[in-house]
């Protein structure tokens, strides 16, 4: 982005690399996740569909991070950020570190999220932030297929056999709750919204609840009724799993920090 | 539109266009990075360096780094060594960029090029119709995976997006 570009921005100050973290961390924890199917998938083409959905996802989370740190202004780069964080200052969505379970409870989780992310870039598009506005125009384009996999795979799952029914409708039982938090404002989603720089939560709401609808309807399973328990993932507060999933993923930079290839 | 000279450029900006042509994408090496329309724009900034605009056609695509890398040491091959790769996001990569002589290329490499999601394909080795997707994810992610129920083959599909 352009010196002018970048002054234009309206002052946010802390807040506004916040919010790209989180959006960032979604993207990259859930990458991470999917990364976990590759050479264990139920058949071949399901392999390669999962980590190209992942890869994808990875590849949205660097520009999203580089992003948030050249706004930052600490001299974090994108490495520096995925690799050196623990879990406390991670900000993504909760419902994204559940474990994978079986392919249903990946594909329930995936759907939720496809679902969530194109609703929410098809509004950042339109973003303030005019970088964020280009990351979220080219990861719509892969949003939209990353969703038509899930919810295809959802309805053949939930409308197929007794017990890919079953399995499906008790990953939604349990997933559900950690979908508060994607269509529910808090302090820093409703600062960002008056400054432009994110939708109204509002708005990606009923899109999303209305696309998960008309999906589960299809799918024959049945929408839990409340979502009952608020994580926070978004601020910082996680479920156990997210420092699991860290650990793998950092790793190598733990032990040998400033490795490179 | 795809990245193109245009008719109003330097002689140094033309002779880095066709340089650029004889850079192949790693992944499909029959296709320049401008055949398949990742390079956005060349010129001289106010900066005095020359600027080479690229866009990445998926988020995640591995081959990006190496295209980059490729350009660099093609252009100081002609003596240009102080470029500078501008990452360019808007407006997001179309498959429509591809150029004509892109498209008969992959296919002529065994690899059918989707022009539009209604638009029926034809089986790359023997032509026919009767084709069926596997998967609209492929061995990397700019491609599909199909098969022909005629000859049985299975092929890959560049994407419509």
């Amino acid at each position: 982005m352009s010196a002018a570009a970048e002054s234009a921005l309206p002052a946010a100050g802390e807040d506004h690399p916040r919010y790209v973290l989180r959006l960032a961390d979604t993207s990259l924890v859930l990458g991470q996740r999917l990364c976990e199917w590759v050479g264990h998938a139920p058949a071949l083409e399901e392999d390669l569909a999962l980590g190209n959905i992942a890869l994808d996802l990875i590849g949205q989370a660097r520009l999203l991070l580089a992003h948030a740190g050249r706004i930052e202004g600490r001299g974090r780069e994108e490495d520096q950020l995925a690799f050196l964080r623990d879990a406390p200052e991670f900000y993504n969505v909760a419902l994204a570190e559940q474990p994978n379970g079986d392919f249903g409870a990946t594909i329930v989780r995936q759907a939720l999220l496809d679902a969530w992310q194109l609703e929410l870039y098809h509004s950042l598009t339109a973003s303030a932030d005019e970088r964020l506005a280009e990351i979220a125009a080219k990861a719509l384009k892969e949003c939209r297929y990353h969703w038509r996999f899930s919810c295809g795979w959802l309805v053949r799952l939930g409308d197929g056999t007794a017990e890919s029914h079953a399995r499906a409708q008790e990953a939604l039982e349990a997933l559900w709750r950690f979908t508060e938090e994607l269509i529910t404002p808090d302090a820093l989603d409703v600062r960002m919204a008056s400054l432009g720089i994110a939708p109204p939560l509002a708005v990606v709401r009923a899109r999303w609840e209305a696309r998960i609808a008309a999906a589960l309807k299809e799918a024959t399973l049945r929408q839990p009724s409340s979502h009952h328990y608020p994580w926070h993932g978004k601020s910082g507060v996680h479920t156990e799993h997210l420092g699991h999933l860290l650990g793998q993923m950092q790793h190598l930079q733990r032990t040998y920090p400033g490795v490179t290839w | 539109m795809s990245g193109q000279t245009s008719s109003d450029a330097t002689p140094l900006e033309r002779r880095v266009w066709e340089t650029l042509e004889a850079v192949l994408d790693p992944e499909i090496p029959v296709l320049s990075v401008v055949e398949l329309g990742i390079v956005r724009h060349v010129r001289r900034a106010d900066d005095g360096r020359l600027h080479v605009g690229i866009t990445p056609t998926y988020s995640g695509c591995p081959a990006t780094e190496v295209i980059e890398r490729s350009i660099r040491e093609a252009l100081e091959q002609e003596g240009l060594s102080e470029v500078v790769i501008d990452t360019v996001l808007w407006p997001a990569w179309t498959s429509q960029w591809l150029s004509e002589a892109g498209r008969r290329k992959l296919e002529a490499f065994g690899i059918a090029v989707e022009r539009s999601p209604s638009r029926p394909l034809a089986c790359p080795r023997c032509g026919s119709g009767a084709v069926e997707r596997l998967s609209e994810f492929g061995s990397t992610p700019c491609k599909a995976h199909y098969r022909c129920t005629s000859c049985l083959e299975p092929f890959d599909t560049f994407k419509c997006i």
